[in-house]
């Protein structure tokens, strides 16, 4: 059953990524002010939105774990963290690529791609502390406290960097409204946000399992180890 | 009612079961060594019992109460591996300190009156940094015994200790041990603990192997318990 | 709740005998803020008029990196001995030991930022006292924020191999807006800009940073410390 969905979500995601390729670069022309660098945008939008909306469910499982403390919760929680981390910093680089195209500069502080950073920091350290903590269930326990202190920060970082940035006005054309893009063309953009999910939950799946065998060769050591 | 009571407790660390289904009765008064090969659990189960780690799965109560409430705590007396006591501190702050986190009336008279007990009266002001291992062991001692408890629960208590912290440990222990309070005690140096000892726990593979009164045949022959209810 | 807070100010207090009788970590952070605030006079012109723009940020880096120093040891000190398990397996719950050593902390904190501040205006020329109540104000309710994020991040990362390292990378991020509200403020008020309706949003959100943080740690410290 898991095995099916999984190609099932893998055939989905290669056949509207292809499609959606297709017509990003064949049939979608140029936009009037930035010419071709646009494009980037459909994929920039669907990562940022996989990989904060991925910290926030993370959060939740994590929630979940410390009510009801099995471990898949944490596993779930986990892998999701990690896969966002990813898609997350897919939306960093492609942001700053069409800063340097656009504004000439890789980085230019924009309200939301300085956010997106900051969460990133913190979910990385959410990882390295998975990785500094041997024993499953405390790692699943810290890991989950961490995971809502930084789920909430998200929150409280995302409205101060943009009060932030209102009291600094950056430059006019910006990242957040997707550039301007014509409300025609913003169609493909949701359709790679359905291709970039199923690849996002395959991988989720594959983390799920990865933990879950971890876990089982833990627990195998631990008892050729004690008995 | 029972002075310690442990129900169905499992420990696992990841997916592997420290402790399986531990169940242990104490009786008020008895003096109970908790037996077991390096690794075995002792810790593990000494530490749920202190409400130090929670237990996966079952419960723990002390005189019928969780072991996680306040009053449940207020009767536990915990001696583990290290002293729990603060090096910048003298030893009447340290025992005071503890007696005001517990609540007792007049913790500065309660402290001297302890300290006077564990022999230390002459260095009640000096700082713990400065006493030898020796010293440091009798005020760890005073620690525990200083809110009276009704459990006391020590973890290897005379691996660490020199001769005169042990008898002054063992004072205690048997005065306690009149006065009604129960023991548990986790070691395996097995004649000191087994001729203290009113029960015997055995603790195998993370489960209890043998529970039940100190028996002559144990006193005769240290190895008997291992061999007959662990693996040789 | 009268208990709670006895068993919070007895922890607080121990704490705080302790640290007055070595001054070791308030030494310690007292020094590296000396060091960091020469060091930034090589990082530009320290008799500049440019040198208003960015007092806040200047002041606060040192305070926040210097009281790491503090926080580190919060419940570092108390492995040494054990003392921990003594503390948990007594009466007092373990928000109270989160709440008395986050206010020892916070003395500890407010005491180093009180000494260096004056420091600060001589090396650099500014006038920290034109508008010293209000910057009181925010000093108290940044440091709070500083103070529960580092004793409870402490706290997590007590048992960890890898204390030191884990320390920072998840704390800073975690404190972003706290001192992106810190720095905005204390800039406006070292360069003689009042409270006003504009940057009273800062205060809002320090106010609200500490309130969420602190009720997070409270209800989550026992499940960081026992399980």
């Amino acid at each position: 059953m898991r095995d099916k969905v999984f190609y099932l979500l893998a055939a989905a995601s290669a056949a509207l990524l292809s499609w959606n390729l297709y017509k990003i670069f064949f049939v979608l022309g140029d936009e009037k002010d930035q010419g071709s660098i646009w494009r980037i945008f459909h994929f920039h939008v669907p990562s940022n939105i996989l990989g904060m909306s991925g910290f926030i469910i993370g959060m939740v499982f994590s929630l979940i774990y410390l009510v009801n403390k099995n471990l898949r919760y944490d596993a779930i929680a986990a892998a999701i963290t990690e896969v966002s981390l990813v898609f997350a910093a897919v939306g960093l680089v492609t942001g700053s690529i069409w800063a340097r195209i656009i504004w000439g500069v890789w980085w230019a502080w924009d309200a939301r791609l300085t956010s997106m950073l900051v969460c990133w920091l913190i979910f990385a350290g959410y990882l390295m502390l998975r990785r500094a903590i041997e024993e499953p269930i405390q790692r699943a326990r810290l890991s989950a406290v961490v995971s809502v202190f930084g789920g909430i920060d998200v929150f409280i970082v995302w409205k101060s960097i943009e009060w932030w940035r209102t009291l600094h006005p950056g430059p006019v054309l910006t990242i957040r409204n997707g550039g301007g893009m014509p409300p025609g063309w913003q169609a493909t953009m949701y359709w790679n946000l359905l291709a970039l999910l199923c690849l996002a939950v395959m991988l989720v799946m594959v983390r799920m399992r990865q933990e879950g065998v971890a876990r089982e060769i833990d627990s195998l050591r631990r008892m050729a180890h004690s008995y | 009612m029972n002075a310690l009571e442990i129900e169905d407790v499992w420990k696992y660390y990841g997916d592997f079961p420290a402790l399986r289904e531990i169940k242990l009765h104490v009786t008020p008064g008895s003096t109970v060594a908790l037996l077991g090969r390096n690794g075995a659990g002792k810790t593990t189960l000494l530490r749920i019992v202190a409400g130090l780690s929670k237990p996966s799965q079952g419960d723990v109560r002390i005189l019928g109460a969780d072991v996680r409430l306040e009053s449940s705590r207020r009767r536990i007396g915990v001696l583990g591996h290290g002293i729990s006591l603060y090096d910048e501190l003298s030893a009447t702050e340290n025992l005071m300190l503890f007696a005001r986190l517990y609540d007792l009336d007049n913790p500065r008279k309660r402290a001297h009156a302890w300290l006077e007990r564990t022999g230390l009266e002459r260095v009640r002001d000096g700082l713990v940094r400065e006493f030898s291992r020796g010293m440091r062991q009798r005020l760890a001692v005073a620690r525990a015994f200083l809110h009276e408890p009704e459990l006391l629960l020590f973890d290897e208590p005379f691996t660490a200790l020199d001769d005169r912290a042990i008898a002054v440990l063992q004072t205690l222990l048997s005065e306690a041990h009149s006065r009604g309070r129960t023991l548990i005690m986790s070691t395996h140096q097995l004649r000191e603990a087994l001729e203290l000892a009113t029960h015997v726990a055995l603790i195998h593979r993370g489960q209890i192997a043998y529970a039940g009164e100190r028996r002559q045949e144990m006193l005769d022959d240290a190895g008997w318990l291992y061999r007959t209810y662990g693996d040789n | 709740m009268a208990a709670f807070l006895r068993q919070s100010l007895i922890i607080a207090a121990k704490d705080l005998r302790s640290e007055l009788r070595t001054k070791e970590a308030l030494n310690a952070s007292l020094a590296f803020s000396m060091v960091i605030l020469v060091l930034f006079s090589f990082a530009f012109d320290p008799s500049s008029e440019q040198i208003q723009e960015f007092s806040g940020g200047l002041l606060w880096l040192v305070y926040s990196f210097a009281g790491a120093l503090a926080l580190n040891r919060s419940f570092a000190r108390e492995m040494q001995n054990d003392c921990l398990d003594a503390l948990i397996a007594s009466p007092a719950p373990a928000s109270a030991l989160f709440v008395g050593k986050a206010l020892a902390n916070y003395g500890l904190l407010l005491a180093v930022e009180l000494i260096s501040l004056p420091v600060f205006g001589i090396f650099y020329g500014v006038h920290w006292t034109q508008r010293f109540w209000p910057l009181l104000l925010v000093m108290l309710l940044a440091t709070w924020a500083l103070t529960t994020i580092g004793t409870m991040f402490s706290a997590l990362t007590v048992n960890l191999r890898l204390r030191e390292l884990m320390l920072p990378t998840l704390v800073y991020p975690l404190m972003v807006p706290a001192l992106m509200a810190a720095m905005t403020l204390t800039t406006d008020l070292l360069g003689g800009t009042p409270l006003n309706p504009e940057n009273m949003i800062w205060l809002r959100v320090l106010v609200a940073f500490d309130f969420i943080f602190t009720a997070l740690a409270v209800v989550f410290v026992d499940t960081v410390l026992v399980g």
